[in-house]
């Protein structure tokens, strides 16, 4: 897009801007309602860094949710792009339908572990299976948080709720069930994991397929007690990276240099390149048995498993399997969308 | 029932009389038997001999097995309402043979498979006409041949075809101009079938002297005419109205409509430089899911549309609640049907017209249309996006199993020749020079209808967040009351701008009598004959209105006012669109007298003239008590 967003307030001094030319403040938001501590305004604010470090341009970018504390976060960042905030569980169906109908454009959905794992599971079952291009964040806390502290289907066995009840079934591995229906890209981080979930999101944002990013992120008025698994305290004591996650953007004024050494790298198809370091060196994000085979094996050692999980940037995504013109379809001129007079007349012929 | 409303009075009952190009003729086969061909080549001949036609096809909600009937109705008047009795059967399927025979009006004629001894002693009707054709054994000469074998099911129902072409007076040169045409591309198939009818025209020629007196005969009714279901024209309005979008999930009847549409946009939706598609079709996961593909697609700004069934507008409920407050142009076909669940489920009905009107929670009502013809499933199908654009909210488009699914005789349809009116879009320039003066649902020309942006729009001002209930002008987060107060009231100004916009009524006033019959949809073809049939044979005069959409428009009032007793016509058992009615022009609310048919098929016009009648008697019993 060639026209440029006017800054909102001329600046003095020439503010820091990323390489589009925007500050930082044109990826804010509005200011957050959720409560003091919330795991969820940290993942906002990584978000706002990933976008403004990637410099996706605001007004091309589409954001969408279902319902939930989680679901009312994309209020909270980029003011200057457009927002959709849904019915609950049902954020994959318009992000599908919005973005198929304008391809050109960025799509991040928020959603929470009620939104997608209970409400929600069918479409979010559906959406990785069609490789919409979107990047899918979970906001997980194991509770539903917007309707007072109930369990949600990630909440582990033996999880207590605040008043002492205690969750008796097996929690959904949004991650897992993400590989085994063919995600592209599947990631786990945590809220408390800063620089690991800003690179992890700058990494979803460059995967062409659907990125889905199940991010542990504590509920501090339903949660965080004695007792809780999704809890700060118990998050930061199980969590174990399997590598670092070194991502570099491919831009047109920075080539960057790849380090060479005993990593495995994974090429993108819009020029960007994930290198994976692995505290496991042999994790190997492309082996999809290895990649489910680690993740039973973190539950069964009680741990939460982040990093990039599990990548395919080879497969097709939606927009190429419809075999659409890639185009926006929202202002087509009326010759491409009305055939002419012969069409009709040939059709009514056929029908005589 | 009075004696008086035998539909047969008049007619030929002894086979004596001939009758020209008025009859009702049935086809009873099992479902999956392959006779929908052969029963599509017996209308289409009598189409081509110019002689107005049309078919329904009653078929059970299972793939092989269950019976299936298909009627066609030839009517020189150019009536094409189903009718009650019929005159010709032609009994093919074991299952149904005794039945379809005991329900048979006295004096008809049946064609049937001899091996099924309809005439056996003490089964035969003495008061009904029998034709004996060993079908099954006529089928083994033509398909003798091993690769032929399998064939024989099939082929055996064009032979019906050719025995009636022959006892009714059809030209079985139109009939094989059909199978052509029916068959296209497959000439060894043609070959067969038209062996077929040949020889069931030979055999019928050869055993029976006596024809049947139900006669076709040529005549000049269907020139330049087309021969389609309803929901074949509805996607092809869709095509020439300019949808991008589309997302389903398969439902009897609706299944079709994006069928067809998927059809039509791989001839005429390919680009001619790139050979990719500027159209997306998606079969979604669920009714929940389609309508938000379709909400997701409108608010990024294409013309996006879904088509299903009751059981489907129940489950999209929630998000079409969210396009109304979200404003959200979207297009939702509601192709009706019996439900819920199994059992009559590919029977027709009028029965959601409160489930759409009204559909979803809080305050929201909806406009509806109502298409009663292939043409106007065509021409509404681009009215249908107009409207959604220019509103910015769903509208229902409220079809039928009847007109989605049977086959109708239409004029051929009109080429469109508006541009697509796509509604009060701001781009970035309009943007610009408003300088932030832009809200995404203020009231600025007084009609209630807001101007919005699409997304991608490149300026800083033109993105808004969307969200169901607590915005003000501004598109911002609020949860004042008045500001919510504000915004439903400027809703409801919104629909009452869509009140003046929605397609006019159709009305008939050539006798200015004091009562009239209104009907919507299907309901048109059984009302409009009855109401001739009742000036004519009773001497009840009765002016008409068919109701084109919702919500109710002037005209249509005007009218209401005019007639001080008013016959609703509808295929519900509930009075739907009566209680609409009632609650809209409480004032006129004893006017309306409901006349309802809900035994899942298509109305006939006996069901009409017994409700005016029956209402008579009582106003007559009442002034004289
Ligand atoms: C159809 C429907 N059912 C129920 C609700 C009530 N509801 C609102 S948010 C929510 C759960 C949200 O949980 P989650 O997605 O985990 O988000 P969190 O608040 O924990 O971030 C529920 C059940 C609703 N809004 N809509
Ligand atoms: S209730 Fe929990 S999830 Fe919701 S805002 Fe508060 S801390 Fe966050
Ligand atoms: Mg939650």
């Amino acid at each position: 897009m060639s026209a440029q967003p006017p800054a909102p307030s001329p600046a003095p001094a020439a503010p820091k801007t990323n390489h589009i030319g925007l500050p930082k403040a044109d990826y804010e938001g509005a200011k957050s309602t959720l409560c003091l501590g919330c795991g969820h305004d940290v993942i906002t604010k990584q978000i706002i860094n990933a976008l403004y470090e990637m410099g996706l341009e605001p007004h091309k970018v589409a954001k969408f949710s279902g319902i939930g504390c989680s679901s009312k976060t994309p209020a909270y960042f980029l003011n200057r792009a457009w927002g959709f905030n849904g019915v609950h569980g049902r954020m994959p169906s318009t992000a599908t339908g919005a973005l198929v109908a304008n391809p050109t454009l960025h799509g991040i959905g928020v959603s929470g572990d009620g939104d997608t794992a209970s409400i929600g599971i069918g479409q979010f079952v559906h959406v990785v299976r069609r490789n919409l291009p979107l990047v899918y964040i979970i906001e997980d806390n194991g509770v539903y948080g917007l309707t007072k502290g109930q369990f949600s289907a990630t909440a582990d066995i033996g999880a207590k709720q605040k008043g002492g009840a205690v969750n008796d079934f097996i929690p959904i591995d949004c991650c897992s069930l993400a590989i085994e229906l063919g995600g592209t890209f599947v990631a786990r981080s945590f809220s408390g994991d800063m620089k690991q979930l800003q690179l992890i999101l700058e990494a979803a944002i460059a995967h062409k397929g659907t990125a889905i990013i199940d991010v542990i992120s504590p509920c501090v008025t339903f949660n965080d007690h004695e007792g809780s698994t999704k809890s700060y305290k118990y998050s930061k004591e199980h969590d174990t990276p399997v590598h670092e996650v070194g991502f570099v953007p491919f831009f047109e004024e920075t080539l960057a240099e790849i380090p060479a050494g005993d990593s495995k790298e994974v090429a993108f198809p819009d020029g960007s390149v994930l290198k994976f370091r692995g505290v496991g060196r042999d994790y190997d994000p492309t082996d999809k048995e290895k990649a489910l085979k680690t993740i039973h094996e973190s539950h069964g050692k009680q741990e939460i498993l982040t990093g990039i999980l599990y990548v395919d940037p080879s497969k097709p995504t939606f927009s190429e399997l419809l075999g659409a013109t890639g185009e926006s379809l929202t202002s087509l001129p009326l010759e491409k969308v009305r055939p002419g007079r012969e069409a009709l007349e040939e059709i009514m012929e056929s029908l005589r | 029932m009075s004696s008086v409303l035998t539909e047969t009075t008049s007619r030929a009952g002894a086979s004596s009389e001939v009758v020209a190009n008025d009859f009702s003729l049935q086809v009873a086969t099992a479902n999956g038997s392959g006779s929908q061909t052969a029963n599509s080549v017996l209308m289409r001949s009598i189409f081509r001999m110019g002689v107005p036609v049309s078919g329904k096809n009653l078929f059970p909600s299972n793939i092989q097995g269950l019976p299936t009937w298909f009627t066609i109705r030839a009517n020189k008047d150019g009536y094409i309402a189903r009718k009650r009795d019929l005159d010709v059967l032609v009994c093919m399927n074991p299952e149904t043979a005794d039945d379809d025979v005991r329900e048979a009006r006295a004096g008809a004629f049946v064609v049937y498979e001899k091996k099924l001894g309809l005439e056996n002693p003490g089964r035969k009707r003495d008061d009904l006409t029998y034709y004996a054709v060993p079908f099954s054994e006529l089928v083994v000469k033509i398909t003798s041949a091993p690769e032929h074998a399998k064939l024989r099911k099939l082929i055996v129902n064009m032979v019906y075809v050719g025995v009636v072409a022959d006892l009714m007076g059809i030209d079985l040169e139109e009939t094989e101009k059909a199978i052509a045409k029916q068959l296209k591309g497959k000439p060894k198939a043609i070959d067969l079938n038209i062996t077929a009818a040949r020889l069931g025209l030979d055999y019928a020629k050869a055993n029976f002297p006596s024809k049947i007196p139900f006669r076709v005969e040529r005549m000049n009714a269907t020139q330049g005419k087309i021969i389609i279901e309803g929901n074949a024209a509805a996607a092809l309005g869709c095509v020439f109205g300019g949808a991008t979008v589309c997302a389903w999930y398969p439902i009897t009847p609706s299944s079709s409509l994006c069928e067809s549409f998927i059809d039509f946009c791989d001839d005429l939706r390919i680009d001619p430089v790139t050979k990719k598609k500027n159209v997306t079709i998606i079969q979604a996961e669920d009714e929940i899911a389609s309508i938000g593909i379709v909400l997701g697609a409108a608010w990024a700004g294409a013309r996006s549309f879904t088509s299903t069934s009751g059981p489907g507008i129940s489950l999209m409920s929630e998000f079409i609640g969210l396009g109304y407050y979200a404003e959200i142009p979207a297009v939702i076909f509601d192709i009706q049907r019996v439900g819920p669940s199994t059992g009559l489920p590919t029977r027709t009905m009028q029965g959601d017209i409160l489930l759409c009107y009204f559909n979803s929670h809080g305050d929201t009502k909806h406009p509806v249309l109502f298409p009663a013809s292939p043409e106007e499933c065509f021409t509404m199908a681009q009215e249908a996006f107009d409207l959604a654009e220019q509103l910015q909210c769903p509208i229902f488009v409220l079809s039928d199993l009847d007109l989605g699914m049977n086959t109708w005789m239409s004029d051929a349809f009109p080429y469109p020749t508006s541009p697509l009116k796509r509604g009060k879009v701001l781009d970035a320039d309009a943007i610009a020079k408003l300088k932030g003066g832009w809200g995404r649902y203020k009231d600025v020309d007084g009609d209630g209808i807001p101007y919005r942006t699409l997304p991608g729009t490149p300026n800083a001002y033109a993105a808004y967040f969307t969200r169901g209930s607590g915005h003000d002008e501004k598109a911002q987060y609020t949860e004042k009351p008045q500001d919510w107060v504000n915004n439903v009231n400027r809703i409801a100004r919104k629909f009452d701008t869509a009140r003046t916009m929605v397609p006019k009524p159709e009305i008939q006033d050539p006798f200015h009598a004091p009562a009239g019959i209104l009907a919507y949809g299907t309901s048109h073809y059984g009302s409009t004959e009855a109401r001739d049939k009742l000036a004519k044979d009773f001497g009840v005069q009765l002016d008409y209105c068919r109701l084109r959409a919702l919500p109710i428009n002037a005209e249509a009032a005007d009218w209401m006012r005019r007639h001080d007793r008013i016959y609703v016509v509808e295929q519900n058992r509930d009075a739907q669109l009566v209680t609409i009615l009632r609650d809209e022009f409480p004032e006129l609310a004893t006017r309306f007298v409901p006349v309802k048919q809900y035994n899942g098929l298509p109305l006939d016009a006996t069901t009409v003239i017994e409700g005016v009648l029956g209402d008579r008697d009582q106003q007559k019993q009442k002034r004289t008590a």
